[in-house]
């Protein structure tokens, strides 16, 4: 289950779909808008894909997962287009038999999505400015 | 060859384009497909070392040679989650 949305995430229904009579274990991790990042304040957050490439590298990463974990289903949704405060940008399910597994197949899809998947946030700063976030780049 | 680039985020707001048409010779490579683009569209130039390419939906490495009708994408790091 990937998919990217404009619309608000329903993580309870993707929690559902990846619930199993096999599993001893379901782990879900939400992204969510942060106000505050290193002293600055974040009004709202706009996030731009580039959605083939984008669908085709959470695919990888969900193959990747169920090859190294005895993943029973997994699920990634990303949201696109302009998040207010608190607003979930992105949803990771994982079932597996056991929670070791689940944790662990989690962490991996969230923070290999972080790396390699091309998708961008750009700020929307409480002072009025913009700023397109990329690590590693001075602006 | 004409590669049609595709570009995303600070790149494109930095290009002020969605698509770039780049000339370039047959069996170039990313490396010189990334040197046209700093020499032809000035504003991505302080970009262009840290652009990650990718050709169809894989990162490329620079060198790497670009197939004729190719869809290529030019990007800064991601930042998504």
């Amino acid at each position: 289950m990937i998919e990217l949305t404009h619309e608000p995430i329903d993580h309870a229904a993707l929690t559902e779909r990846v619930r199993s009579t096999q599993a001893g274990a379901v782990v879900l991790f939400l992204g969510t808008v942060r106000e505050m990042t290193n002293g600055q304040q974040t009004i709202a957050l706009d996030y731009d894909a580039y959605p083939e490439m984008a669908v085709a590298k959470m695919e990888e990463l969900h193959t990747r997962a169920c090859d190294k974990w005895p993943v029973i289903e997994a699920g990634i949704i990303h949201r696109l287009g302009h998040l207010e405060l608190g607003d979930i940008s992105v949803a990771v399910a994982v079932s597996c038999p056991h929670r070791v597994d689940a944790f662990e197949a989690g962490r991996f899809l969230i923070d290999r999505l972080k790396e390699v998947v091309p998708i961008w946030k750009q700020e929307n700063w409480a002072d009025g400015s913009t700023e397109w976030v990329h690590p590693g780049v001075e602006t | 060859m004409t590669v049609s680039v595709r570009l995303f985020a600070r790149a494109r707001e930095l290009a002020g384009v969605e698509r770039l048409q780049v000339d370039l010779p047959a069996g170039s490579t990313v490396g010189d497909l990334r040197q046209t683009l700093g020499e032809q569209t000035a504003t991505l130039r302080p970009l262009v070392p840290q652009l990650l390419v990718a050709v169809g939906t894989d990162y490329a490495t620079d060198d790497m040679v670009i197939p004729e009708g190719s869809e290529v994408a030019c990007f800064p790091p991601v930042s998504g989650g």
